[in-house]
């Protein structure tokens, strides 16, 4: 691929522990163009969420990268010191996590929280950044006016959606989303979904989408890798994912799961 | 069908629950009966009123309205003997299987205390054995998980260690309240397929309690859309799924993730506005109830 936004080459990750390591991530490659969404499948424990971590660099010891590269807009991530690291995240790259909507501060106004990341990252006054808050907060189709309200007023998905709001304040060129929808429910998840879909349109940023619903990710992602015990063994387009998978795992997980769409393996009820 | 008698049945269920000045309508009208060999699948959003469902059905909360039989008689003995001998008969599954163990103790000792509470029949060897025969009934190797804790069990096995549980009680009824939205893809189906089993097998009657419509189509036969504390729609599952009547279904399925359509095409685009209105909508009250088909009944606000 010419020019990817983000380029993981030959990624290697391991937990460390007394007696023996564990490689969480065995020599991955893949790139994300810009303005692609690229989609991570796999079970737990695939090491799936240890690559969205270490792309940020977030991961914690004992997980240690004994390998690789990961290039962001052609900056090696791992090299970047500590000051460089602050002005990478949340400017370049955003993460969602799967429990994001209970990562908003409880005791503060939504305005504070916005206003707490504009004022470290750009120096924004109150005024200012209320100005800012209200624009994301349309985005996200939350009316401006309710940033004045506390966390718990808001329904999971809208609370999902304020993170997501967050996380596009900088203009990050990727965003990291770590099984984003998957505590909430199907229509809900449409509809966040869809809207980052044609945020993404209007805005150019890139998403790394991490789930286990291949369906989903099928609907949403322009690419696919499929992850096996730490090894990308199959990556494609959506439509090759979907139509003609070529390795036997990404078989088995089309056929773990009954689909409601498609002629279900109906078997005998006991009547 | 007709000549399965329900084993619990609700009947004009209402409950409403009150938040100061505030009131919420936790259930309405519900009516359903629940019978042995059958899974009827609850689906609905988050604070549809599912769980309020469940948790009238193990009665933790008592319903305002409406009455609860069991075996065609009401339920009245609100005593902690009548509750024992009820629940007994009537078990739950929780969604959490790494919240609903205790960390501090074995598997063997997880099974051991419903049957020390409820079998008290067994002794010594008994017990063991049964513990055994239940591990076996749910495809685990009794020899490798009885001594083993929580924590080093997966959590489709903690999964089934639950399943166990219910049937060490000796329960005829099991309430499976989102048993498989925490587990992995690859181990879910093994869980619905045992629970399938059990339900034939033994003569279980399920209810399950999910947001994931493709998984109630799998294993139940009856189904039933939730929301705002009514049932809006139910019957048989492929009726209700193939010919949905309620606007609400019909939102509810077009929202259930479908490899077929890209979220690019414009005809797949699912309008905000549109899903409000169906929900302010399905919100109302909805007194009058039109058939469909012959086991596919929704609710309308008008006559």
């Amino acid at each position: 691929m010419n020019n990817p936004l983000l380029s993981v080459q030959d990624l290697s990750i391991e937990y460390v522990g007394d007696k023996t390591d564990f490689r969480a991530v065995d020599h991955v490659s893949f790139d994300v163009a810009p303005g692609e969404v690229f989609g991570l499948a796999g079970e737990s424990g695939c090491g799936k969420s240890t690559i969205a971590f270490a792309i940020s660099r977030l991961h914690k010891p004992p997980a240690l990268i004994c390998g690789g590269n990961i290039m962001v807009a052609g900056r090696n991530v791992l090299d970047l010191d500590a000051n460089e690291l602050a002005r990478f995240r949340w400017h370049e790259v955003a993460m969602v996590f799967q429990s994001a909507m209970n990562s908003l501060n409880p005791v503060l106004r939504i305005e504070s929280q916005f206003h707490d990341l504009l004022k470290r990252h750009r120096g924004y006054s109150k005024a200012q950044s209320r100005e800012r808050c209200a624009e994301l907060l349309k985005l996200v189709d939350i009316p401006a006016d309710r940033m004045r309200d506390y966390p718990f007023q808001f329904s999971g998905g809208m609370r999902q959606r304020i993170v997501i709001a967050i996380c596009l304040a900088l203009e990050p060129k990727l965003i990291v989303m770590d099984e984003p929808t998957t505590a909430l429910d199907v229509v809900v998840q449409r509809e966040i979904l869809q809207r980052i879909n044609e945020l993404r349109r209007q805005l150019g940023f890139s998403v790394l989408f991490i789930t286990h619903d291949l369906g989903l990710m099928v609907q949403f992602c322009d690419r696919i890798g499929i992850m096996l015990d730490g090894k990308l063994v199959e990556q494609g387009t959506a439509d090759q994912i979907y139509r003609a998978p070529t390795h036997d795992y990404t078989k088995k997980l089309w056929a773990s799961f009954p689909s409601f769409h498609a002629p279900a393996p109906r078997q005998e009820n006991a009547q | 069908m007709t000549a399965n008698p329900a084993i619990v049945s609700l009947q004009n269920i209402g409950k409403t629950f009150h938040l100061g000045a505030h009131k919420v309508r936790g259930a309405h009208d519900l009516s359903f009966d629940l019978k042995g060999g059958r899974t009827l699948a609850l689906v609905g959003e988050s604070g549809s009123g599912k769980t309020t469902c469940a948790r009238i059905i193990m009665r933790e909360y008592i319903a305002d309205e409406g009455q609860l039989l069991f075996h065609g008689a009401p339920v009245t003995d609100n005593t902690p003997k009548g509750l024992k001998q009820y629940r007994k008969n009537v078990q739950m599954i929780f969604q959490d299987p790494f919240a609903s163990l205790n960390p501090a103790h074995t598997v063997d000792y997880h099974l051991r205390r419903p049957l020390a509470l409820y079998r008290r029949d067994l002794k010594g060897k008994a017990v063991t054995d049964e513990v055994h025969a239940l591990l076996r009934q749910v495809e685990l190797d009794p020899e490798i998980v009885a001594p083993k804790h929580p924590h080093d069990l997966s959590g489709g096995q903690r999964q089934r260690i639950n399943i166990a549980r219910t049937l060490a009680v000796g329960a005829k009824v099991i309430i499976a309240d989102e048993p498989t939205s925490m587990l992995d893809v690859s181990v879910r189906q093994g869980v619905l397929e045992l629970l399938n089993r059990m339900k034939r097998d033994l003569g279980l009657a399920l209810l399950y309690i999910t947001h994931d419509v493709a998984t109630a189509h799998y294993v139940a036969e009856d189904i039933m859309v939730m929301y705002g504390g009514q049932i809006l729609e139910w019957g048989d599952v492929n009726a209700v799924l193939s010919n949905p009547q309620h606007d609400y279904t019909r939102m509810l399925l077009s929202a259930v993730p479908n490899p077929e359509i890209r979220f690019d095409d414009p005809q797949s685009r699912l309008d905000p506005a549109s899903v409000n209105a169906v929900r302010e909508q399905a919100k109302q009250l909805h007194p009058h109830i039109k058939t469909a088909g012959p086991n596919h009944f929704y609710r309308h606000t008008a006559p």
